[in-house]
């Protein structure tokens, strides 16, 4: 397989106008001629499919949920960056590119992220114009707020629900191209394959949510933009449907997957207080602008009353261990600092599984320095929110929190036009890898979703289309169509029919997280992801013997459709651990407890300055690995420290 | 806050199909902690249907963090449940005592038709958004995003109408089921910002006649709808929407000079 960038070269700052100056343009009256098959409709497929819907294109956008106002962007809460240097701070749009490669820890493509931050400016201007309801000064210029350990203020945002915002607005543009007729919506349905004709993506298999029927979609070329894989883990704060299927399948027709190992575990969650629990709520990371972080020092104490237990006895442990930045290191340092207090038996809360996973964040300091009024105006709403899920105030106790997986750097391999390795096949915002290396800092999935969407993908969608012309005609009956309708159909037989059903998948979705949250989570070791390796494809097995699912699939059937989301995880999950496995370095997201030196990741970027592209070779456990090594011409790799 | 074990008996709406007749089917739940939300109570109800045999209740839900609003039932006649400002996938189990009965049904309305189960179909609520609910700005076209200064309190003001998540609750509560409440936010969060005076007549116009045409009913001011809104969306857009409605007939009535000013 080759790996071909197609980055443009030249100075950083003039590479997409010359890349765009190069490219090929459909004229206007050709586009309708072209069918864009756009999976996904949050930021990066909504604002796509709305866009190319605008310019002419003859668009189809699938969703699984049964509006496109649904997807999991509009769950994102903080903000969204751009380098508008509003607040007369210093910033720019290098700047932002600069702290974007820095905080992926030197593991993304220079040319993609600058392109980036370019874009950051044009994504404001068009969610103000379509009526994004941002916080707004007294004089009515957009306020900001600094976010995520950034020196300068830039992020964008709308009370507590800037993704809801964002989404919206681009579901309206979307809305506005359904009814002129231009984006066919075929909401409720789930692609589950893809086809390819003659090496290149030219269409889509789906079944409805509704009434099982299973049906191809032919296309000029298909667009993914269909989230993160989050839900390896089964416990994340995605959505409940977020799934890997579209990218999965993709994969398996010869799309590679780039470093799926690079996961984003937030720290401030509200920790799991059951085996029962379904899913784990985030809280805004800033609680820790005024939060206390600690655990009580003394294994005994961990199921007093936090009141009782003395201050001598509170072990505030990011303080002493990081006393420059305290309870504001990162969120990957705060995380696995959470994990290690935790492995000493010092965790407080539910115990689940013996085990008792939480940690204290406390507000006591700040409100007893600041006033409740002060504390309420800041965090009102979050712990409103924290003591709706577990009755407790955090005015008179303190919050329990626990770390949680949020966002996946990795995802589809794709070049600077965001084509992936199928001709015709292109991933948009958490589907692809391209923007966030092994970190990402926060603010910035907004910002890409929405750069992919508006910015990126109709233009590379056109050169792509201008490039090709006229693709030969493909209809239906065609033998490829034939074939991957019946390996749909064939599959869902077989979730159906397992030989010795006993179990509702949601079992084994829960076993297969528990493997890969301990093994692959927030920190790693050869023996232990060896293990999960031995133990993933034995719990992959046992599933298909053993899933059970009642029902039929030509109905609504919610069992079979979240079984075939495990089935996929399953794979997904063992690819994860082999690169996990295969990266000998910690970076960002990745730990691996090999590589540190006093507690601080150790990258090596002599030998892992790379992307790790996997391609699919038949068999699940038995990838290609593939290399796109990463140069850096403007910032120069550094080591990340927080003590 | 401590943890209490719960059982509890469930009353059902089982229904296969949009055209099969329904019923109330009755399911104990047991051994429920007070920490679960509702829906992971149903999700523990589902599993033991699973391992049964049977069907599991088909109930929709997404996020489960209350923003998406994919999830909505009625729960004992009342829309996402006792607890005020809601969402079902956010009401937790503490909510209940011991041995309580839990009838549980589909929003209904004629606008809402039933999928199955506790599924309806709300795509209505997107063909009223599609009518009209949008600023037609083409993407890359828009200036510069200072140059137009938005008051603070306008601001905030369209952003309390815009924190609707679309779940349908409103209808489902309504007496008339009317769509009045979901229609009212989005006209009043883009008649308010002067983005969406271009469109502001037109727009009023299109998307109460599609609310009309989806055969919702017409508000006759119960306030049902501002008490069930997990987000608590204020019925006074209602009277901005019919405010907007009259100076769109108004205005439309006028001659076209007039009507450019």
């Amino acid at each position: 397989m080759e790996l071909r960038s197609n980055e443009p070269t030249g100075p950083i700052e003039n590479r997409w106008e010359k890349h765009k100056e190069a490219s090929k343009l459909v004229a206007p009256a050709n586009r309708r001629k072209h069918t864009v098959i756009v999976v996904g409709s949050g930021l990066a497929g909504g604002a796509a499919a709305a866009s190319l819907g605008e310019m002419g294109y003859n668009v189809k956008c699938f969703c699984y949920q049964d509006s496109p106002r649904r997807a999991h962007s509009i769950a994102a809460q903080g903000g969204i960056n751009a380098a508008k240097n509003y607040q007369n701070d210093g910033d720019s749009v290098y700047r932002l590119f600069y702290d974007t490669v820095e905080g992926g820890d030197f593991r993304s493509r220079e040319s993609n992220v600058y392109r980036l931050a370019e874009l950051s400016l044009k994504i404001i201007d068009q969610a103000v114009a379509q009526g994004v309801p941002f916080a707004r000064e007294y004089g009515g210029l957009l306020g900001n707020r600094s976010f995520g350990g950034a020196q300068v203020s830039r992020t964008f945002y709308a009370r507590g629900q800037t993704g809801q915002q964002l989404l919206l607005g681009a579901y309206q543009a979307l809305s506005r191209q359904i009814e002129a007729g231009t984006v066919e919506m075929f909401p409720r349905a789930e692609m589950l394959d893809l086809i390819v004709h003659d090496g290149r993506a030219r269409g889509i298999v789906t079944r409805s949510l509704t009434t099982g029927e299973v049906q191809p979609h032919v296309a000029d070329m298909v667009v993914l933009c269909t989230g993160g894989y989050g839900n390896v883990f089964y416990l994340s704060t995605n959505a409940k449907g977020c799934n890997c299927t579209a990218v999965w399948r993709a994969h398996r027709h010869g799309a590679a997957f780039a470093n799926p190992c690079y996961t984003q575990i937030h720290p401030t969650c509200i920790p799991q207080a059951g085996s029962y629990q379904s899913k784990l709520t985030l809280m805004s990371e800033s609680l820790r602008n005024d939060g206390r972080v600690w655990v009580p020092r003394k294994k005994e104490d961990v199921t007093k009353r936090p009141e009782d237990i003395p201050e001598a006895d509170r072990y505030y442990y990011l303080e002493e261990r990081y006393p420059a930045y305290g309870n504001l290191v990162p969120r990957d340092v705060a995380s696995r600092n959470a994990l290690y207090v935790t492995n000493d038996g010092l965790g407080v809360g539910a115990e689940v599984g013996g085990e008792r996973r939480g940690v204290y964040l406390d507000f006591s300091d700040a409100l007893e320095r600041l006033g409740e009024h002060t504390i309420r105006e800041r965090y009102g709403n979050l712990f409103e929110m924290y003591e709706r899920i577990t009755g407790d105030s955090p005015y008179e106790t303190p919050m329990r929190i626990y770390p949680a997986t949020h966002y996946t750097m990795g995802g589809l391999w794709v070049d600077y036009n965001l084509e992936t390795t199928i001709p015709g096949l292109f991933a948009g915002g958490e589907a692809n890898f391209s923007d966030h290396g092994a970190n990402r800092l926060g603010a910035s999935a907004l910002m890409q979703g929405l750069a992919d969407g508006y910015f990126v993908l109709p233009f590379t969608v056109g050169n792509y289309l201008g490039e090709v012309r006229t693709l030969p005609p493909l209809t239906e009956d065609h033998a490829d169509v034939r074939k991957a309708v019946d390996a749909v159909a064939e599959r869902v037989h077989k979730l159906m029919n397992a030989p010795d059903p006993k179990h509702a998948p949601e079992h084994f979705h829960r076993e297969l997280g528990m493997i890969i949250w301990t093994k692959c989570g927030m920190s790693r070791n050869k023996a232990g992801l060896e293990e999960a390796l031995r133990e993933i494809p034995k719990l992959r097995d046992q599933f298909w013997r053993e899933v059970k699912i009642t029902g039929t699939g030509t109905d609504l059937n919610q069992t079979l459709e979240r079984a075939g989301r495990v089935a996929d995880f399953f794979e997904l999950g063992e690819l994860m651990c082999l690169d996990a496995l295969k990266r000998e370095e910690s970076c960002g997201g990745h730990f691996r407890e090999e590589h540190e030196e006093n507690g601080e990741a150790l990258r090596d970027d002599e030998h892992f300055s790379y992307v790790a592209a996997w391609e699919w070779t038949g068999n699940p456990g038995e990838p290609r690995l593939n290399q796109e090594p990463l140069t850096f011409e403007y910032v120069k790799p550094s080591k990340r420290s927080y003590k | 806050m401590s943890e209490e074990l719960l059982n509890l008996t469930l009353h059902v709406w089982r229904q296969d199909g949009p055209n099969a007749p329904g019923r109330f089917e009755t399911y104990q739940a047991k051994d429920i902690t007070t920490h679960m939300s509702f829906l992971e109570m149903l999700d523990v109800v589902n599993e033991e249907l699973i391992e049964d045999g049977k069907l599991p209740i088909a109930f929709d839900h997404d996020c489960r963090e209350g923003i998406c609003g994919t999830c909505g039932m009625v729960i004992n006649g009342v829309a996402h449940g006792p607890q005020k400002l809601t969402t079902a996938c956010q009401l937790h189990m503490r909510q209940f005592k011991n041995g309580a009965e839990v009838w549980l049904e589909p929003w209904r309305a004629h606008g809402f038709p039933i999928i199955k189960d506790l599924i309806v179909d709300r795509t209505a609520l997107d063909r009223i958004i599609q009518a009209g609910g949008y600023i037609s700005i083409r993407t890359g076209s828009a200036s510069e995003a200072n140059e137009l200064p938005v008051s603070k309190e306008i601001a905030e003001q369209a952003m309390d109408a815009a924190e609707c998540i679309g779940c349908g609750a409103c209808v489902a509560a309504c007496p008339n089921a009317s769509a009045s409440l979901f229609t009212a936010a989005k006209i009043s969060h883009l008649s308010l910002l002067p983005q969406g005076q271009a469109e502001r007549q037109d727009r009023a116009r299109t998307m109460v006649a599609q609310m009309d045409a989806e055969g919702f009913g017409g508000c006759t001011n119960h306030g049902e709808c501002e008490a069930a809104c997990p987000k608590g969306v204020s019925l006074r857009w209602i009277a901005r929407m019919n405010r907007e409605l009259v100076r769109a007939m108004v205005k439309a009535d006028a001659p076209i000079e007039s009507r450019e000013r």
